[in-house]
């Protein structure tokens, strides 16, 4: 019998290659339920979850909320707009305000790095990380490395591509681990500006050119540019940006083989990506969402057994 | 040892004609083995109900019921979910539920619940191999049963399937 090594999600650096297997076992399970003609098992009737967004997020939230009600936990949302934290009250006090209320787990979206790993530290819950600033997105990578595995059969081996906004990109990190720990190969595309420096010490490589990547690999993530994280201009234009990282129909007809796209939304079309291509039947882009739901429940699920 | 290979076979033959005599031509009736130790329960009646008495199409289904479980958190160890594979729609059919050994009645509890998810039923149905006496938490009984059984709650009911364990056999064996 099989259970996580961590107590709680704060990023897939912390998890094994193990963890991830089994958080994909237990999806596959979740992945039957959600096709249901009724989508829900009782599992999870006597848990009650916080869902904690300091930063906006619309598919993420529902996505964890979804698979919540879906699993039978009791919910409560809480956005950072309508709340204390505008008054001035500290996170700590925040988290444990909500768990005096007997909360016993916390999926939190939060706009500093590391705010997830400095709540397990102080608060008595399991905590989930729905994205920390630009550090980690742990749920994302797992539903992405999940939706290769079921597109392309498996991840060891296979050789994927990030493209775009590395930089800020919480996406793209989480990725990064998850991937190198299931035995992909990874290759970073993208404006040299918007590449972080010695990401190469983390095992992948890089290149400038989106048509060379794309030919060399099984797998590309396009990601979004995310202009609300820019405090200066990392390219001239969005026009030019779009003319030489967007990928194009052009693009997926010039390779003699079939590459899926991936996207982690929200989509920008015609930045970094063409409406021909995301809607485009190589694109997964709204199977990984599908997958989303799964992944979280998974996560959730196999968490909430180490409730004791 | 309970019952030997011969002893289940004569047991198998006599459930799979029980049925027949309830459900005639399975025109309106599923096989539902439950997750993991019936399926294989369930395999055998149905390739008897097929090759040795030519009924011909009988749907089977395998029910995880893992997630419908009541005792989650409860247990030591954590549990792990199998494969549900259930292929045709349930609402208006008569539903035979297949198990190895009945015993606290809480894995049926837990089938009851879980097969809700797939529609309504018009009735359901329990077929078991080995029927335990006097070990139940709910009051569920049996439809079809392979043996009855007396075991105190020390004892274990272990059944065994050539297909995974190598030979057909029941044993009561001490914990």
């Amino acid at each position: 019998m099989k259970e996580l090594s961590v107590s709680h999600l704060l990023g897939i650096k912390y998890l094994t290659t193990e963890d991830i297997e089994l958080i994909f076992e237990t999806a596959d399970h979740f992945k039957e339920v959600i096709n249901r003609p009724i989508k829900k098992v009782p599992s999870l009737r006597d848990i009650t979850i916080a869902n904690l967004f300091f930063e906006n997020s619309t598919r993420t939230r529902l996505s964890f909320e979804l698979a919540e009600k879906r699993l039978s936990a009791d919910v409560v949302n809480f956005s950072a707009a309508s709340s204390s934290v505008k008054k001035g009250e500290t996170l700590i006090d925040t988290v444990n305000n909500i768990l005096a209320m007997k909360v016993d787990m916390v999926v939190m979206r939060h706009p500093n790095p590391g705010a997830g790993i400095f709540l397990s530290k102080h608060v008595n819950a399991r905590i989930v990380n729905a994205g920390d600033g630009a550090h980690e997105h742990p749920t994302q990578a797992l539903l992405d490395a999940y939706s290769i595995r079921e597109s392309l059969g498996s991840v060891a081996g296979k050789k994927v591509a990030i493209v775009g906004d590395i930089l800020h990109s919480r996406v793209a990190l989480s990725n990064i681990f998850a991937l190198k720990k299931l035995g992909a190969e990874v290759k970073l595309c993208g404006p040299k500006t918007l590449i972080p420096k010695h990401i190469e010490s983390l095992g992948v490589s890089y290149e400038p050119s989106l048509e060379k990547t794309i030919q060399w690999c099984d797998a590309v993530n396009m990601l979004r540019v995310q202009n609300e994280r820019m405090s200066m201009s990392y390219f001239p234009t969005t026009r030019e940006y779009a003319q030489q990282y967007g990928l194009t129909l052009d693009h997926l007809k010039a390779l003699d083989k079939q590459i899926i796209v991936m996207h982690p939304g929200p989509i920008n079309r015609g930045v970094e990506i063409t409406s021909a291509v995301a809607d485009h039947p190589q694109a997964i882009i709204l199977d990984q969402v599908q997958n989303g739901v799964a992944i979280r429940m998974a996560v959730i699920y196999l968490l909430a057994a180490k409730i004791k | 040892m309970l019952l030997n290979a011969t002893e289940i076979q004569i047991a198998l033959h006599r459930l799979a004609c029980q049925l027949i005599e309830n459900h005639n031509n399975f025109e309106h009736t599923v096989l539902v083995g439950l997750q993991p130790r019936g399926v294989y329960l369930a395999e055998r009646i149905k390739a008897l109900l097929v090759d040795e008495y030519g009924i011909k199409d009988v749907p089977l289904g395998y029910l995880d019921i893992t997630f419908f479980r009541d005792d989650f958190r409860r247990s030591e160890k954590p549990l792990e979910a199998n494969k549900t594979q259930i292929d045709f729609i349930v609402e208006g059919k008569k539903v035979v539920f297949i198990d190895d050994v009945l015993f606290t009645g809480r894995s049926i509890r837990s089938a009851l619940t879980a097969i809700q998810s797939f529609g309504r039923p018009e009735e359901i149905e329990l077929l078991v191999l080995i029927d335990r006496r006097f070990s139940r938490h709910l009051p569920i009984q049996p439809d079809y049963r392979g043996r009855q059984v007396d075991a105190i709650n020390g004892e274990k009911v272990l059944v065994r399937w050539e297909e995974k364990d190598g030979e057909d056999a029941v044993y009561l064996v001490e914990q």
